[in-house]
């Protein structure tokens, strides 16, 4: 009888959605009735994003923090370390069901697409005020909070920023002395730390390590060099990844690995945001770009053979003098909360100078409150480079809804490009704009 | 079955391929979960420098294993349980009985196959939490929504093949039993269920494996409290690195419970019809 | 003898006709019993209706709104466009409608792969193992292991195995056996589909042995003594009895295994991340990345409804083409 059923199941295929639109029906009756009441007790729920070398290690370095935030206002607070595979989903779900945390991390490019749900409530009037103003906060991360031109949803929380990292070994054994300052510099230097190290005929050091299987990675570098090419990402008309000065920023990225060849191609694989970051630790590569935030992994792994220096840039500079966007996670208070006053006193501790120092030691990362700045336990020369980068060579990306997708259709994009090189293709600049404006008619067709 | 040369040799030829196929991975999981991290993250070795069972150690605190482990067992058992229960009574009518609306249930039934899970996951979400409103009763972030998941997501299948071991068997069987004055449920549970165990059973541990993977909705459907094993596992990969040989371990580790679980039944699985009841 | 012949023959024709025929509530009506098939039914219609049917309907609702994150928070008020989100998503003439037919395509011819190896594997696994010899038990065991493995370990132990520069693949081609000379990328390039169709594989033929070796035993064997007896060949006899017999239970997995695997998203994902790689862009994750990186819930889900009557039609062409041939024959 199985199959006299599986016959006619597929005979009649209109039946079955015969069925589920009297479903639809139910579907109708269950959303017709508001959702219930929620109970008014005085326990805060916070969503914290995962910042350190585990979720357990995160919820051992936020408990004396969200203690001493009890000690102050006797409210407690009941903390969820979410892994960032799942945030997105969660704040989704959360924004749709009303079955929300009353604050929550968010990545600080997510920003402006949550701003769009009108989910969190827009920091501004007293409500700014309630969480220090705007003054508290370094101003190129407070800038990250939503949309040009509306209050913002979001406040800073970490700050983050790229910094070139290099191993002074390496450099000393080559006989150079100082970080490269320019993009030019940088290239011959990353070629002279390019080297077969034990004579088998075979590179083992390369001069630099990028993971050109990482879409994020990808397209913050096609921003942060495309604004040194003097070009953008987005107009007022959409993307513009296939502007001269754009895709002259992707081929100077590529081309590290196609002409220049100081890029292991084996990278071409590498998407975790670890797997670059191992090779500058194994000795395998001497420079990498990455966030400050690598410097917890390079703690885990026990290294600490490294300086930071700024990115370096095209001398004569064509555009902007961006080193990095300015990355960072930032924290919204949700519109549906019970008690909005708890909530906002919540983000304004952690975004206290205090909390601030305590925290950006912990997860190493910059302050986003300026005065934490001058706390003693933060004076350090890499600091500065950090700081400097964020306050002064940053700016945000794109400040738009279709932010995400940005980054994985343009980093996508550029990802196959590296693909291509490692494989043994050869790609010219007519493959790059081609890439990208294949990438625009992607981003074009779904907006 | 007498057994010719040719079919001596066709065993043995498809028995060491997939030996091979089946084994060269999980030969990768044991020997990687013995390594220390630091051999792990070179170039592939067959043989550990050095062999450790630190990782089975400290896989118990890097992240709540033990926790995990729980919420997988008491979510997965009980709605394997649960669903055999549901599709066998759903089966046994399908089979053997006539009833109006029979075709559009069995055709709905396993049409729900064809839906693409995202496709319903934000629908079904926003269900739970409306009825959540309405009943009191904890839908998202608690285990009685990922049971009632799972437990329907093993249905449709269950209840097919279900239906179709059922009506492999002869209804001489059960209607000896009814004019004995046995009811059709005595005759379903005393008749029919001994003979259809290796069915019941296939379905049993397809139903149990279905549940115990899956991915996407536990996502959403589960809080830090009763986060499943195969989120709980990605965990091993934090923003700063993947401890390999400690996710590799606990994949074995708890990958023994079904391994063990499934040498137990899988005895039952090859009686039956020919060899049991029938004769 | 002659009751297991009598169940043999009963099993086959069974199938298509017998069912309602013999239908014993006929022989005597039992009135207060009318309810027994509806009461037994009624908890998997429940479930189904509030797991699969109604959410299933609300995606099809979905499909015609203008669902995005302007509209998320009061998902019941989003506006109702008809058919813009089909026509915008589905049209081959842009970026979105090309990229989803070709993904499309690949999909299908990657379905077909991987349910015709599992099931040529899973079927000469359960005959081979239907037979008694010293050791079938542990490998019975042993096949059902990379089933039980959470799809999330089988899928990165093999993107660990594939891994171009430390993999244990290059590691056996180039450095062991010197098969090539140059370690390829598995996991980049044209040959991710392929890594794609051996991960699907490895994962999905267990399960048409397990289903498959629970069919065969409901074979009396003295079919096969019979046939034997008529000095029919070991192939003949896998011909005129095996596949005959299991055609009830061949028929559902074949089926079941063509929808999950056309609706495969977890293996893909957890391989490549985010953005698959082009050679292997498969449907669901392109569906994904519309509703949930995107937030653009009415195009994924006008994309789904394509992907759903693409699967009904070619559900009905299976039966069509597949089932009747056979169950003429009997």
């Amino acid at each position: 009888m199985a199959y006299g059923e599986t016959e006619t199941a597929v005979r009649t295929p209109p039946a079955a959605l015969l069925s589920a639109s009297t479903a639809l029906g139910l579907v109708a009756a269950l959303t017709a009735c508001g959702p219930g009441e929620d109970s008014g007790d005085q326990t805060l729920t916070y969503w914290a994003s995962n910042q350190g070398a585990s979720v357990e290690e995160d919820q051992e370095v936020l408990r004396p923090a969200l203690d001493r935030f009890t000690e102050e206002t006797g409210v407690e607070v009941e903390l969820e370390v979410v892994p960032w595979s799942e945030l997105y989903n969660r704040i989704l779900t959360a924004v749709s069901s009303g079955d929300a945390p009353d604050v929550l991390n968010i990545g600080n490019t997510w920003a402006a697409s949550l701003q769009e749900t009108g989910a969190f409530v827009p920091f501004e009037g007293e409500d700014l005020q309630a969480v220090g103003g705007e003054e508290r906060f370094v101003g190129t991360s407070f800038a990250t909070g939503g949309a040009e031109g509306e209050a913002p949803t979001s406040v800073p929380l970490y700050g983050l920023s790229y910094a070139l990292f290099y191993n002074p070994t390496m450099f000393a054994e080559a006989g150079i002395e100082e970080p490269p300052a320019t993009w030019e510099e940088f290239v011959d230097t990353a070629d002279e730390l390019t080297r077969d190290t034990d004579g088998d005929g075979e590179i083992d050091q390369y001069g630099f390590v990028t993971e050109g299987g990482n879409e994020r990675q990808n397209s913050h570098m096609a921003f942060i060099l495309g604004q040194q090419q003097g070009g953008a990402l987005w107009g007022e008309d959409g993307p513009t990844f296939s502007s001269d000065e754009q895709v002259a920023a992707v081929k100077q990225w590529v081309d590290l690995m196609a002409v220049e060849e100081v890029v292991d191609p084996s990278s071409a694989e590498f998407s975790d945001g670890t797997q670059g970051i191992s090779d500058f630790v194994d000795g395998r590569a001497a420079m990498t770009i990455v966030q400050g935030s690598a410097r917890t992994t390079m703690a885990a792994r026990g290294f600490d053979d490294y300086e930071v220096a700024q990115v370096p840039m095209p001398d004569p500079l064509p555009g902007e003098p961006v080193q990095s966007h300015t990355a960072g996670i930032n924290i919204s208070v949700f519109n549906d909360t019970d008690d909005k006053e708890g909530a906002l006193r919540l983000v304004e501790h952690l975004t206290s100078p205090e909390e601030q120092v305590y925290l950006s030691q912990e997860f190493q990362t910059l302050p986003v409150a300026t005065e934490a700045y001058e706390s003693e336990e933060l004076q350090s020369e890499s600091m500065d480079t950090f700081r400097t980068i964020l306050a002064e060579h940053s700016a945000p990306m794109p400040l738009i809804p279709e932010e995400g997708q940005m980054e994985t259709v343009l980093g996508g994009a550029i990802s196959d490009l590296f693909a291509r090189v490692a494989t043994g293709d050869e790609v010219t600049e007519a493959d790059v704009r081609q890439a990208m404006e294949e990438a625009e008619t992607q981003m074009d067709a779904a907006n | 079955m007498n057994e010719t040369r040719g079919f001596r040799w066709f065993r043995r030829i498809v028995l060491t391929f997939l030996t091979v196929f089946t084994v060269l991975p999980l030969y990768v999981l044991v020997v990687t979960s013995v390594k220390p991290l630091e051999n792990v993250r070179g170039a592939f070795t067959w043989l550990p420098e050095r062999v450790t069972l630190q990782p089975y150690v400290d896989m118990w605190t890097t992240i709540p294993l033990a926790r995990y482990l729980t919420n997988s067992l008491v979510v997965t058992t009980t709605a394997t349980v649960l669903a055999l229960v549901v599709a066998v009574l759903a089966a046994y009518p399908l089979s053997r009985l006539r009833f109006r609306g029979k075709r559009l249930f069995s055709m709905t039934v396993l049409s729900t196959q064809m839906f693409p899970g995202i496709l319903f996951l934000l629908p079904l979400f926003l269900i739970f939490v409306r009825l959540e409103d309405f009943t009191g009763i904890e839908f998202t972030g608690s285990y009685t929504g990922l049971i009632i998941t799972y437990l329907t997501f093993a249905l449709p299948f269950s209840i097919w093949m279900l239906a179709g071991y059922f009506s492999a068997i002869p209804e001489g069987l059960e209607e000896a039993a009814m004019i004995d004055g046995t009811g059709r449920i005595g005759a379903l549970v005393r008749v029919i269920l001994p003979v259809a165990r290796p069915g019941i059973l296939a379905v049993g541990v397809f139903a149990f494996i279905t549940a115990w993977g899956e991915v996407l909705f536990a996502s959403v459907l589960t809080d830090t409290e009763t986060r499943t094993l195969s989120i709980g596992l990605k965990l091993y990969t934090s923003q700063t690195d993947t401890l390999w040989n400690e996710l590799l371990a606990a994949s074995l580790t708890i990958s023994l419970p079904v391994v063990v679980a499934f040498m137990l039944v899988q005895r039952y699985l090859v009686s039956g019809l020919s060899a049991g009841a029938v004769k | 003898m002659s009751t297991t012949e009598e169940q043999g023959s009963d099993a086959a024709e069974d199938l298509s006709a017998a069912g309602p025929a013999r239908e014993p509530g006929g022989r005597r009506p039992r009135r207060p019993g009318w309810f027994l098939p509806y009461g037994m039914v009624l908890p998997a219609a429940v479930l189904e209706l509030l797991v699969h049917v109604i959410p299933m309907a609300l995606g099809i609702y979905i499909a015609f709104t203008s669902l995005t994150q302007l509209t998320i928070r009061r998902w019941t008020t989003a506006p109702l466009v008809g058919f813009e989100n089909f026509v915008r998503g589905l049209d081959p003439g842009n970026a979105l409608g090309s990229a989803l037919f070709e993904s499309l395509f690949r999909t299908t011819v990657y379905t077909v792969l991987v349910v015709g190896l599992s099931w040529v594997l899973g079927m000469a696994a359960a005959v081979a193992l239907n037979t008694r010899f010293r050791g079938r038990g542990v490998l019975r065991t042993l096949f059902l292991v990379p089933y039980a493995l959470p799809v999330y370990v089988a899928a990165i132990l093999w993107a660990f195995m594939f891994n171009q520069r430390d993999g244990m693949v290059n590691q056996l081609l180039v450095q062991d056996l010197g098969v090539l000379d140059e370690r390829p990328f598995w996991l980049i390039g044209e040959n991710a589909f392929w890594v794609l169709v051996i991960v699907s594989v490895w994962r999905l033929w267990p399960f048409a042995f397990l289903m498959l070796l629970a069919a065969l035993q409901s074979i009396p064997e003295d079919m096969y003594e019979a046939a034997a007896i008529d000095g029919a060949s070991t192939w003949r006899r896998f011909t005129g009895i095996t596949l005959p017999m299991v055609r009830s239970a061949n028929a559902v997995v074949l089926l079941v295994m063509g929808l999950w695997t056309f609706n495969e998203f977890n293996i893909p994902f957890l391989l490549f991340g985010d953005v698959s790689p082009e050679s292997a862009r498969l449907i669901s994750p392109l569906i994904y990345e519309h509703s949930f990186v995107n937030w653009n819930f009415g195009l994924g889900a006008a994309m789904s409804v394509l992907l759903l009557i693409a699967l009904i039609i070619a559900s009905a062409v299976y039966v069509r083409m597949v089932l009747p041939k056979g169950s003429g024959n009997e």
